[in-house]
């Protein structure tokens, strides 16, 4: 939103009785300065409007001239005097937003709480006003919007932080940063590599692998406390382990078991963990009781040998031999869910190993009580049936995305790719096109271009048009898709004041459907206004984001327009919703005249 | 909520009630005032375990006078812990409204395994002997040694119990198994042999379904129950395979060698007693006196040593004396040994051997010289034997009792049985592993003593289609058999038939196709796309182990697995239920945390027969193929034939009625209820048939749109993509915008009457 400016010409009086010094008065969004039409004149003035305490002006129809009194908070005033009312009016109102803004940002620009509560009605304690100053301080994101939506009258003070309760509550605040856990798929990133030509496998081994190694597989854990360095150096100890790592992607069993029979510290890779066969034990005492399927098993009356259906088809057959050897590619996946789900839960040094042992040690701890009751808790919860009951308020854990901005990028990559299927998609049914074709189809009619020399039936415009667009929609957009580096964000490529613009239109408008969805179904006339003001205030950034699209250069105009495209198709929505709410109410107020709707 | 059904003031414990739970109760009340048996089919995820429950209960609650008994059978432990916490929620909220005259006992069931607090019987690692370590601390022969001398260690739990004697009483309320625990523990009472003694006594009894259909574990636990019960077996699609697991019986060499080792144990210690012991030899003769005078069970035992019962029919044992060549105990070894090297060398075989009981007899009669009565009695003989020589380690001796067991049933069955020799499994012809098994082709059997005993029996499941086969298989009349729809508020299921792959070409996992790599990349490429959008959990479905592994690998191989996974965690069912349950667990909470998780499962697997992916652990199940069963399996075509024969059921129209019942019912654990959402995927080229789409339930059908029957990948991701949109818009509960409601509230009804039931039936 552009800072409303307005300048008028008036005339500043010390006093009622002053017959003024006439020149203009410059109204900006957090100040107002008085230059006088002569400069020598002492009566020049630069205020900001945190100093203002409130204003009067004189009635309209009154026979007094347009007078405006705006007084500080020195007790002080500044009269203008203004060549007409409209003017005045002009100038009332943007002080007006100006105090309104102030009252809420009291905490991020004024220092005098007192100040703010006396002036507003809804009364906030100390505390409260300083927490949410300090909130703002944090997020300078928050304050830009807090300025924006409430500095304009769009949302008042309490509406734009009824949205934040739970940033409000504190609590949630004081949780630790976020730490960089497991990637999903670290398991097939400590797998080997071929090169193809020779017979040979690669492993890369870095701290990282090693510290995944060790949190995948306690049992080569100890092995590498136990024997690393008294018995055999690192570089052996790593080369046995890949050995036996091999030896299983080959899923040769019997060689496997052969080798073990061997050497003793290469079967300890190979054969099952005890450590996790243990760990595994003592946590299936303490899963949940509504899957526990461990529970039907041994019952003596029940599961019999030699009982029931035997060789019916129905069940699976698996050979038996040399099991202790046979690790399957199942065992590994949910293993390595588990440790990603734990979590990175120490900080240590991964160097060192008996750090690291004993970090593993406190992390493979027994729940506390309040574990068990909390699990017989949310089976209470889960054996209810949601919607017959009232709703429970849930313990919702806040929504914390380090960078929301890379959460942006993926969306944007994501509608940029379904953009492209569907588009795509259409294009085959009009004409099968793919990107070199259509080069191969420019190709051909320039060179017959050339041969011809032009002429009006080498090529119809139209078609040309489309080519060309079709070819460098695939190409800008397959440029995105293909980069090199995924992490390279189409935002980047964009002018830096374009990619803030998006970036904070993109912020407001967010806040503004928050706001707009959660006032429906609209039940008193207060959420009628504000979803007015809301509406208004989308529509504006509507249109500013059409300026973007139309100010940017022609290379980046595809990439803004694809950007821009989700936000506008989500205020569309809001649009709609906003009529058919509209024309409904206008029905139902037909139905019953006296209704008030 | 609370309202009158007629004569019976039900207590619901919510403020509202879907329209088909009215429903249901309904049409239950009147199976119930008829005191006859009923068939009900209603969709998951419309609450049918409370309906029933609050029926019955309030319907207990309404005839003080002459209160019905509910015995709730769950196939498994973890279902049965579900129950209880549905039970007691309705037990709070009753006990809040009626006050102290609605309070019931309700107690739920299991293994010593789940219930025992002796920390030294636990401590036996091995899961399987919790049973054998707790009968050698408890068998009344061990406790009579453990009074003269204090060094023979006996359970202080089982001790106490005894010794508060007949007066013990556990207070009112729900228990679940945690909660006998901890009950038992606090007073020091053994809870395994409380809840035993307390079914008798309880208003509820939840336990699996064994404990009732298997003639061996029913002769001991659900013996006393009076016939004013209610029966219900819960999610009973599959009802039929346990009646015929129940009778079935098989005999491989382990179990032989085993049988051997068990004669001479027992010859030896008969020996032993007969010539060192004057007191045991006199045992021994008084068993036979005993015999003589016609009692093959010593009268009742106490409640410790209680062991398997017979494995047939209460109604088909013999009640006459043993016969006189086996009352001896020598005489009888030497029978079984006989017995024993008989079937040795009917394994021997080296083709597929098909045969009927009576054949079967003949030829023991004619080669080892054993005749049908004799046969009949093995397992009655064997029991007086081992309780004379007070055997404790029970578990060393199953494979004698698998013989005698086998003994009996062919002794006593001329129908529907067979017996079936194999020299290997087909599909692993290089591995000799001979197997002889006894299998029962008739469900009928194993339950036809629950139809006559108890006074009404409630068959229910999401997936009884089509529900007039069921009557047939278990020969029995219901009085009442419905199929329930589900009222929607807004449309919260999606399925949806994906014939073709992201190329365009079918996939199906027909034999022929199955291993087509195309068909492997193309299922891949369907699992990726679909992470991409489907938030939180996502199961899928295969049609077995065998095949799991290899597509697994094969997306390994091909990097498919490594995209998935960079959308989601991957967790895997495998045949180790403690590796299973623990992976379940961590989906669960990778579902919690937001993560989001895939879980790979296997149609018939456990995990498919009882774990809900209801909520944000599910909102898609891809179901890969048709599970058909292993078509080639002597016994199920054993089994077909039976069928065809007694019940005029054709081969075709089973195997596919049972394919689907497990695909529905892979599919059918996504919703909750109404506020819940999921879409189904089924992902074969053969669903696109009628004849196979047809077999699916109803409720799924009316939401499989014409338009969803031949997708491909890529329109399939289109469909999901809308589907969730709209499913994460604010609706309105009740569904009143469109006509009908679908939550109805206690004034509802009240004005509604009984208007409403009839549009809820099919």
């Amino acid at each position: 939103m552009s800072t409303p400016q307005v300048i008028k010409r008036a005339k500043y009086k010390t006093s009622i009785k002053d017959p003024g010094t006439p020149g203009l008065l410059t109204m900006m969004e957090n100040r107002f300065v008085f230059r006088p039409n002569d400069p020598t004149s002492p009566s020049k003035l630069d205020v900001g409007f945190h100093q203002i305490k409130g204003q009067k002006n004189t009635k309209e129809g009154s026979n007094k001239p347009p007078w405006l009194n705006i007084s500080n908070n020195k007790d002080g005033s500044y009269i203008f005097e203004f060549e007409s009312y409209p003017d005045l009016h002009a100038c009332r109102e943007i002080i007006a937003n100006a105090l309104e803004a102030a009252k809420g940002s009291s905490a991020a620009t004024i220092s005098s709480t007192a100040k703010a509560s006396s002036s507003t009605n809804e009364q906030y304690s100390t505390a409260e006003l300083e927490l949410r100053m300090k909130l703002m301080q944090e997020d300078s994101e928050l304050q830009k919007l807090h300025k924006q939506f409430v500095g304009s009258g769009v949302l008042t003070e309490s509406e734009f932080w009824a949205t934040r309760k739970k940033l409000l509550d504190g609590d949630s605040r004081k949780k630790s940063k976020q730490r960089v856990g497991f990637k999903s798929s670290m398991i097939l990133d400590i797998k080997p590599m071929t090169d193809g030509r020779m017979n040979k496998v690669t492993f890369n081994l870095t701290d990282e692998i090693k510290y995944q190694i060790f949190a995948l597989k306690p049992a080569v854990h100890q092995a590498y406390i136990d024997l690393v360095p008294s018995k055999m150096t690192e570089k052996d100890f790593w080369n046995k382990y890949f050995r036996a790592e091999y030896l299983h992607s080959t899923k040769n069993v019997v060689a496997a078991a052969a080798e073990a029979a061997e050497d003793e510290e290469l079967a300890i890779f190979l054969k099952e963990d005890e450590i996790l066969a243990r760990e595994a034990r003592q946590k299936i005492q303490r899963v949940d009781p509504t899957l526990d399927m461990e529970a039907d098993q041994g019952d003596d009356y029940i599961h019999l040998p030699d009982h029931g259906i035997f060789r019916d088809g129905t069940k699976d057959i698996t050979e038996l031999q040399n099991d202790q050897y046979r690790r399957t590619l199942s065992q590994d996946l949910n293993r390595q869910g588990a440790v990603v789900l734990q979590g990175r839960n120490l900080d240590v040094d991964p160097e060192d190993p008996r750090t690291i042992a004993e970090a593993l040690m406190r992390s493979r701890q027994e729940p506390s009580d309040s574990a068990v009751q909390e699990r017989l808790d949310r089976l209470t919860r889960m054996t209810e049936i949601d919607d017959l009951r009232e709703s429970h308020d849930h313990p919702v854990a806040p929504l914390c995305i380090k960078d929301p901005r890379d959460y942006f990028d993926t969306q944007q990559a994501n509608a940029l790719r379904t953009l492209d299927d569907s588009r795509t998609g259409t294009e085959q049914t009009k004409r099968k096109l793919t990107t070199e074709e259509a080069y191969g189809a420019l190709k051909e009619s320039i060179s017959k271009i050339k041969s011809i020399g032009l002429s009006n039936s080498t090529v119809k415009p139209e078609v040309a048009l489309t080519v060309f667009n079709g070819l460098t929609q695939n190409i800008s957009s397959t440029k995105y898709q293909l980069g090199k580096n995924p992490r390279e964000s189409i935002l980047d490529g964009l002018p830096n004041r374009t990619k803030e613009e998006l970036l904070h239109h993109w912020m407001s408008i967010q806040e503004l459907l928050r706001h707009f969805w959660s006032s429906y179904p609209i039940t008193t006339s207060s959420l009628y206004t504000k979803v007015g003001r809301l509406k208004d205030a989308m529509s504006q950034i509507y249109r500013q984001l059409e300026e973007i699209k139309e100010a940017v250069q022609s290379d980046f105009r595809h990439q803004v327009s694809l950007l821009v495209r989700p936000m506008h198709q989500a205020l569309d929505a809001a649009f709609q919703h906003y009529e058919a709410d509209l024309q409904k109410r206008a029905a139902k107020s037909g139905e019953l005249p006296n209704g008030n709707g | 909520m609370k309202f009158q059904m007629d004569d019976v003031t039900v207590y619901f414990p919510y403020d509202h009630i879907y329209p088909e739970q009215y429903a249901y109760m309904l049409e239950l009340k009147r199976a119930l005032d008829a005191r006859g048996h009923c068939l009900l089919e209603m969709p998951t995820g419309t609450g049918k375990t409370i309906a029933l429950l609050s029926l019955i209960t309030s319907y207990s609650l309404s005839k003080p006078y002459n209160p019905v008994k509910l015995i709730y059978c769950t196939r498994t432990v973890h279902e049965m812990e579900k129950t209880l916490a549905e039970l007691k929620l309705l037990h709070k909220y009753q006990v809040q409204h009626l006050g102290k005259q609605a309070e019931i006992l309700a107690i739920g069931l299991s293994s010593r395994k789940n219930l025992c607090v002796n920390p030294n019987v636990l401590a036996a690692e091995n899961r399987d002997s919790v049973d054998a370590a707790c009968r050698k601390l408890t068998a009344s022969w061990v406790r009579a040694a453990a009074i003269g001398n204090p060094n023979v260690p006996s359970c202080e739990f089982f001790e106490q119990f005894e010794r508060a004697g007949q007066g013990i009483v556990l207070p009112s309320g729900v228990y679940t198994l945690q909660d006998l625990r901890a009950f038992g523990k606090a007073e020091g009472w053994c809870p395994y042999f409380l809840a035993r003694r307390m079914v008798e006594a309880a208003n509820v009894v939840v336990y699996s379904y064994q404990y009732l259909l298997d003639p061996k574990v029913a002769g001991i636990i659900s013996k006393e129950l009076q016939k004013e019960s209610v029966v219900v077996f819960d999610e009973a699609h599959n009802i039929d395979n346990v009646c015929i697991e129940a009778l079935s019986v098989s005999v491989r060499r382990q179990t032989l060698e085993g049988a051997r080792r068990n004669l001479s144990k027992m010859q030896q210690d008969i020996e032993s007693n007969g010539r060192f012991k004057a007191t045991d030899a006199g045992r021994l003769r008084q068993e036979y006196n005993r015999l003589v005078e016609g009692l093959a069970q010593g009268g009742n035992l106490p409640i410790t040593d209680a062991w398997l019962q017979n494995p047939a029919l209460p109604d088909d044992i013999l009640k006459e004396a043993v016969p006189g060549n086996i009352r001896k105990a020598d005489h009888f070894l030497h029978v079984l040994r006989r017995l024993v090297q008989y079937l040795e060398g009917r394994l021997e075989t080296e083709n597929v051997e098909k045969e009927l009981p009576v054949g079967f007899v003949n030829s023991i009669n004619t080669q080892a010289g054993i005749d049908q009565k004799t046969l009949k009695f093995c397992y009655d003989r064997l029991h007086s034997l081992m309780m004379t020589l007070e055997i404790t380690d029970t578990d060393e001796f199953l494979h004698i009792q698998t013989i005698c067991d086998f003994a009996t049933l062919v002794g006593t069955y001329a129908r529907g049985f067979s017996i079936i020799i194999e020299p290997f499994d087909e599909r692993m012809p290089h591995i000799p592993d001979p197997v002889l098994q006894l299998s029962c082709h008739d469900a009928s059997l194993a339950i036809k003593p629950v139809f006559d005993r108890f006074q009404s029996v409630v068959i229910t499941s999401g997936t009884l289609s089509p529900i007039d086969l069921y009557p047939r298989l278990l020969n029995f009349n219901p009085v009442v058999s419905r199929s329930f729809t589900m009222s929607l508020t807004r449309e919260c299921i999606c399925p949806m038939v994906l014939t073709r792959g992201s190329d365009q070409l079918p996939v199906s996992t027909k034999f022929d196709m199955r291993s087509d790599l195309g068909v492997v990349r193309n299922y891949g490429r369907l699992l990726l796309e679909m992470v991409s959008v489907v938030p939180d959990g996502v199961v899928c479905f295969f049609v077995s182990y065998s095949y799991m592994d290899g597509i697994v690998n094969s997306w390994n191989e091909s990097g498919i697995l490594k995209e998935i996974m960079q959308h989601k965690l991957v967790f895997i069912e495998t045949q180790d239920v403690v590796e299973t349950t623990l992976a379940l667990d961590n989906y669960r909470k990778a579902c919690d945390c937001g993560r989001g998780a895939v879980f790979f499962s296997v149609a018939r697997g456990k995990v498919a027969e009882g774990i809900d992916f209801d909520r944000h652990y599910g909102r898609l199940v891809i179901m890969y193929g048709v599970p058909f069963q292993y078509t080639l399996s002597k016994i199920l075509l054993a089994r077909l034939e039976y069928l065809r024969e007694t019940f005029q059921i054709k081969e075709g129209d089973f195997l596919t009625f049972d394919a689907l019942r497990q695909a529905a019912q892979c599919v059918g654990r996504v919703i909750r209820s109404k506020a819940d959402y999921g879409m189904m995927i089924f992902a074969d080229k053969r669903y696109s048939r009628h004849d196979k789409r047809s077999k699916l339930p109803g409720w799924i059908l009316s939401h499989l749109r014409d338009a969803h029957l031949n997708l491909s990948t890529d329109m399939a991701l289109h469909i999901a993509r809308e589907f969730l949109r709209k499913m994460a818009q604010p609706y309105d509960r009740t569904g009143g915008s469109s006509g009908r409601k679908t939550l109805l509230s206690q004034d509802d009804l009240e004005r509604m009457g009984q208007g409403i039931t009839h549009e809820m039936l099919f």
